[in-house]
C-alpha cells in the first residue's frame, strides 16, 4: 500500500538526517565517523558477551518504556519515570536487607523482593497521579518534582541509614550475598530471569493496548477525555490506572538493576533509563509493537559507546548524541511529512 | 463616518454566509443588525472589522474604497469591534490592557495612557481601576475597558456584537447611555442582537438577516412582527406531525436552579413522560444548555431535585445517569462527542456493552457493519472519526446509542445536516418514542424542527424559562417573539 512506502521513505530519511548530523559531530571533533560507527558495531554485537551486555542494559529499558507506553496512551507524560524506577531500586533493596539474615529460602526473597520494587514503582507513579487528578498539578511538573525527591532519597540512604559499615560511599550499599543476585547465565552478565521479566512485559503491554477494552478506554481518555466521560468511561480511575501501572513496570527495571545487575543500591540506580525510555517512545510514535526492537538498538548504541574512548579516545557520550539526533530527526520527519500530506490532499481536493 | 458595504460575498466551504450584501450606515447614528444565529450578521461585522476578508465586494468609507488585511488595519481606518466574549487578557492589568494595541514606539506613555484611561472612564460614567486585574472585572466592565481602549485608539465606528449577553441591568443602561453618547458626539454605532426589544429602545435604523442574506430595513416606530417574520422567514410545513401515545413519567424536574458564570436558570418544574418529546427553543446561551446538562448530571443544580423513573439522581454524576437510562448527545462533536484518531469501529466498542476483558474484534466489526448500513453512514469501519463528514460524523453520534434507553437528551440532534438527513434521523428518534418508550428532550435553533417534532416546548430567554407551551397551541410567529423576549417582561411569573 502506498501509505506504507512514504511511512518507510520518510523514516529512511530520518535515520540518515540522524546520521549525517552524527558524523559531522565527529569530523568537527577530528573523528573518521566511519572508524566510529564500526567500532560502535564491533562493541555491541562483536561477541556473545558484547551481545548480553547489551541484553543486560536492554531489560530495565524495555521495562521502563513498557511502562511509559501505557501513560502515553492515556495522553500523559509519565516524566516521573525516573524516580519511579529509582524507588523500585530502593523498596527492593529494602526488602533484601530486611530478608537477607533471615531463614527463607533466597528465591522466595527475590521474588518477594522483586515484587515490592514494582509496588515502590506504583507507589511514586500514584503520588504524581494523585497530584495531577486531585491536586490539579501537571503530571510533568509532578514527576519531575518526584525524581529529584526520589534520587535525594537515595543518597540519604545510601550515606545514612544504609551506609556502607565505617564510612558511607558514592559506590553504593554493602553487596548483597551471590545468593540473593538474580541467577545469571555462566560467564556472563546475563539473567535469563530478568529478560523474561522484560519481554514478558512488553508482550503484556502490547496486548494491554492492542486487544483489550481496558487499552481502549484508555485511549479514548488520553485522546479526548470529555467524550469519553461522556461514553461512560470514568476518566480519573482510567488516569490512575495509567500511572500505577506504569509505575510498576518502572518499578520492575529498579528491581531488575538492583536484583541482576548491581547487587546492591548506588545512587545512578535508574542508569537514566527513564529518560531514555521517554525518547524511545517518540522515536516509536507510541507503537508498542516496536519498542522491543528500538529500545535493544539504544541499548546496543550505548554499549557500543564504551568502546570508543579507548580505541578512539572520543567521549562515549557519543551514543546520546546519535540517540538525541534520531529522536530529533524522526519528529522532523514526522511534522515534514504531515505538511506533505496536507498538501497533497489539497492538491488532490483541487482536481 | 459613513460606511457602505457594497454586495459582500463569503463562503465558508459550501456554506454562502453573506450573501450580496449591501448596507449603508450613516454617521451619528445607531445601526441595529438583527438575525437568528448563523444568520450571517457576525461574519459581516468581522469583515468589516477587519478579521475576515470578503470574497467579493468592497467596503467604502466616506464614499472612497479601502483595503483592510487585519484588526490592525480597521483601527487604523478607525474601525473598532467589541466581540460577544471579550478579547482581552485576563491575567494582566486594566492599563495594560488599555495599552495592548498601541501602535508605535518601543517605550509604552504609562503615564499618559493612564491619564487617558482615567479621563475616558469619567466621560462615561465608568468606574475603571487602571491597576486592577482584567480577571477580577465583570463582563461588563470588561466592555467598558473595551470600549475605552478602542476610543484612545481613535475609533469613529465601533461595533458591537451581542453586547448585552451576561451584563447586569445597571450595567446595560450605562452601555446604552454611552452609546447614545457617541452616537451624539458623530461616532457611528454598529449594533448586532437578536432581541426584538433592544433594537425598539436603542436603534435609528435596523437591517435584518438571515440565512446570509439582508431581508429587509425598517425605522422606528417598528412593526415587531413584521420584524420577526423577516427574521425566521415564513413557515414551511414538513407533513403531518406523529406523536407517540404518553406513558408513566420518566423525568421529573422540581423547582430546578442551575448556575453558570453567565446566567442563572431557576423555578422549573417539569414532568417529562414516556415517548414524549420536548423542545428546548430560544438563542443560543439562553440557558437551554445548561438544563440539558443539568438533567444528566453534567452540571450540578444549586437548587431542586432531579428525578428518572422514580429515583432521585439529583448531585448524581452522568454515570450514575447513564445507569439508569439517561444518554446525552453533545452538539461539539469533536470535542465532546467522538474521540478524534479513534476510528469508527473503536468507537462503536466503547460504547457498545462490555463483554469480558477482551475485545471481539470480529464481532465488534459485524457490529459496525450493520450500523454502517442502518445509519447510512458514508466511511468504513477503519475510518478514523475525524475523516468523515460533519453529518457523518453526526450520524455515528446517532449511531452510537445504545437501544431501550429511558430518556434521550440531545443538543441540536441535526445539525449540520441536510433536509433529508434531518427527517429521517427523526423519524429513528420518533421510533425510539414509539417503540423503546423513550422520552426525549432536545435543544433547537431551528424552530421548525422544534415546533414540528415536539410534543410541548420551553422558551428560553436569558436564563428565564417559559410554562411548557403544547406544540399544537403556537406558531413560529408566537416563538419567535417569546424568543425575541416578548412576554418575558415580567420575571416574577416565571417563579410561582
Amino acid at each position: 500500500m502506498k501509505p506504507r512506502w512514504e511511512n518507510l521513505a520518510f523514516a529512511t530519511a530520518a535515520v540518515f538526517v540522524a546520521l549525517a548530523f552524527t558524523s559531522l559531530v565527529l569530523v568537527t571533533a577530528g573523528a573518521s565517523p566511519f572508524e566510529a560507527y564500526w567500532y560502535m558495531l564491533k562493541g555491541s554485537l562483536g561477541s556473545w558477551a558484547k551481545i548480553s551486555d547489551v541484553l543486560v542494559a536492554w531489560v530495565p529499558l524495555l521495562l521502563a518504556t513498557a511502562g511509559l507506553l501505557i501513560t502515553f496512551a492515556a495522553g500523559l507524560w509519565n516524566i516521573g519515570v525516573e524516580g519511579q524506577i529509582v524507588l523500585g531500586g530502593i523498596f527492593t533493596t529494602w526488602v533484601l536487607r530486611l530478608l537477607q539474615d533471615s531463614t527463607l529460602s533466597p528465591a522466595f526473597i527475590l521474588i518477594l523482593a522483586i515484587t515490592a520494587g514494582a509496588l515502590g514503582g506504583a507507589l511514586w507513579a500514584a503520588l504524581a497521579g494523585l497530584l495531577k487528578v486531585f491536586g490539579g498539578v501537571n503530571e510533568i511538573f509532578g514527576g519531575l518534582g518526584l525524581d529529584f525527591v526520589a534520587v535525594a532519597l537515595t543518597l540519604w540512604l545510601i550515606f545514612g541509614p544504609w551506609k556502607r559499615p565505617g564510612i558511607g560511599s558514592m559506590s553504593g550499599t554493602e553487596p548483597f550475598p551471590p545468593q540473593l543476585w538474580l541467577p545469571t547465565l555462566p560467564g556472563s552478565r546475563l539473567s535469563l530471569w530478568s529478560l523474561l521479566i522484560g519481554v514478558v512485559s512488553i508482550a503484556i503491554v502490547y496486548f494491554l493496548l492492542s486487544g483489550t477494552y481496558f487499552g481502549l478506554k484508555l485511549k479514548a481518555v488520553g485522546k479526548n477525555p470529555r467524550a469519553a466521560y461522556l461514553l461512560g468511561i470514568p476518566t480519573t480511575r482510567y488516569l490512575m490506572m495509567a500511572f500505577v501501572l506504569s509505575g510498576l513496570f518502572a518499578g520492575l527495571a529498579g528491581a531488575v538493576q538492583v536484583t541482576a545487575v548491581y547487587h546492591r543500591l548506588i545512587p545512578a540506580i535508574s542508569s537514566g533509563y527513564g529518560w531514555l525510555g521517554l525518547m524511545v517512545s517518540m522515536l516509536i510514535n507510541f507503537q508498542p509493537a516496536w519498542a522491543a526492537p528500538v529500545t535493544f538498538f539504544f541499548a546496543a548504541l550505548n554499549i557500543g559507546s564504551i568502546q570508543l574512548p579507548i580505541v578512539l579516545k572520543l567521549d562515549s557520550s557519543l551514543s546520546g548524541v546519535l540517540q538525541g539526533a534520531l529522536v530529533l530527526s524522526f519528529l522532523l520527519m514526522g511534522g515534514v511529512r504531515q505538511r506533505w500530506l496536507k498538501k497533497h490532499q489539497q492538491e488532490a481536493s483541487d482536481e | 463616518m459613513e460606511i457602505e458595504l457594497r454586495h459582500i460575498h463569503k463562503y465558508f466551504g459550501p456554506v454562502h454566509a453573506n450573501d450580496d450584501i449591501t448596507l449603508t450606515i450613516p454617521s451619528g447614528s445607531i445601526q441595529g443588525l438583527l438575525g437568528e444565529n448563523g444568520a450571517g450578521k457576525s461574519t459581516l461585522m468581522k469583515i468589516l472589522s477587519g478579521y475576515l476578508r470578503p470574497d467579493a465586494g468592497e467596503i467604502r468609507i466616506n464614499g472612497s474604497p479601502i483595503e483592510m488585511h487585519s484588526p490592525a488595519d480597521a483601527i487604523r481606518f478607525g474601525i473598532g469591534m467589541l466581540h460577544q466574549d471579550p478579547m482581552d487578557f485576563p491575567p494582566m492589568r486594566v492599563l495594560d490592557n488599555f495599552m495592548v494595541g498601541y501602535p508605535e514606539g518601543l517605550l509604552l506613555p504609562r503615564e499618559e495612557a493612564r491619564q487617558a484611561l482615567l479621563d475616558l472612564s469619567a466621560q462615561f460614567g465608568f468606574s475603571l481601576d487602571p491597576d486592577a486585574y482584567v480577571e477580577s472585572l465583570t463582563v461588563g466592565e470588561r466592555q467598558q475597558l473595551e470600549i475605552v481602549r478602542l476610543l484612545w485608539l481613535g475609533a469613529q465606528v465601533l461595533i458591537f456584537d451581542e453586547p448585552t449577553t451576561g451584563i447586569s441591568a445597571q450595567q446595560k443602561e450605562k452601555l446604552f447611555a454611552a452609546l447614545h453618547r457617541l452616537a451624539d458626539e458623530g461616532k457611528t454605532i454598529i449594533f448586532v442582537t437578536h432581541k426584538l426589544e433592544e433594537v425598539e429602545l436603542l436603534c435609528d435604523q435596523v437591517a435584518v438577516l438571515r440565512a446570509g442574506k439582508l431581508v429587509g430595513e425598517a425605522r422606528p416606530p417598528y412593526d415587531l412582527d413584521a420584524l420577526v417574520e423577516m427574521m425566521f422567514g415564513k413557515v414551511v410545513t414538513k407533513g403531518a406531525r406523529v406523536s407517540a401515545p404518553l406513558g408513566k413519567p420518566v423525568l421529573q424536574i422540581k423547582n430546578l436552579a442551575v448556575e453558570s458564570h453567565r446566567l442563572r436558570i431557576e423555578g422549573v418544574n417539569l414532568e417529562v413522560r414516556e415517548g414524549e418529546v420536548i423542545g428546548l427553543a430560544g438563542m443560543e446561551g439562553s440557558g437551554q444548555r445548561q438544563l440539558l446538562r443539568a438533567c444528566a448530571g453534567l452540571i450540578r443544580p444549586v437548587e431542586g431535585e432531579i428525578w428518572v423513573d422514580g429515583h432521585n439522581l439529583t448531585g448524581k454524576s452522568y454515570h450514575d445517569f447513564m445507569r439508569h437510562g439517561v444518554a446525552y448527545v453533545p452538539a461539539a462533536r469533536l470535542e465532546e462527542g467522538l474521540v478524534p484518531n479513534l476510528t469508527l469501529l473503536e468507537h462503536m466498542i466503547l460504547a457498545d456493552e462490555q463483554r469480558g476483558l477482551i475485545i471481539d474484534r470480529q464481532a465488534a466489526l459485524q457490529l459496525t457493519k450493520e450500523r454502517i448500513e442502518t445509519f447510512n453512514i458514508r466511511g468504513r469501519p477503519h475510518s478514523p472519526i475525524e475523516s468523515l463528514s460533519g453529518g457523518n460524523q453526526q450520524r455515528a453520534l446517532l449511531a452510537l446509542l445504545r437501544p431501550g434507553l429511558r430518556l434521550l437528551l440531545m443538543e441540536h440532534p441535526t445539525r449540520g445536516l441536510d433536509m433529508e438527513s434531518a427527517i429521517w434521523v427523526w423519524q429513528t428518534l420518533k421510533r425510539r418514542c414509539r417503540e423503546e418508550r423513550t422520552a426525549i428532550f432536545f435543544m433547537s435553533s431551528d424552530l421548525e424542527e422544534i415546533l414540528h417534532y415536539s410534543d410541548r416546548i420551553l422558551v428560553f430567554f436569558s436564563g428565564q424559562v417559559s410554562e411548557p407551551i403544547p406544540a399544537t397551541e403556537t406558531d413560529i410567529e408566537h416563538l419567535g417573539q417569546l424568543i425575541g423576549g416578548r412576554g418575558f417582561n415580567t420575571p416574577e411569573e416565571a417563579t410561582p
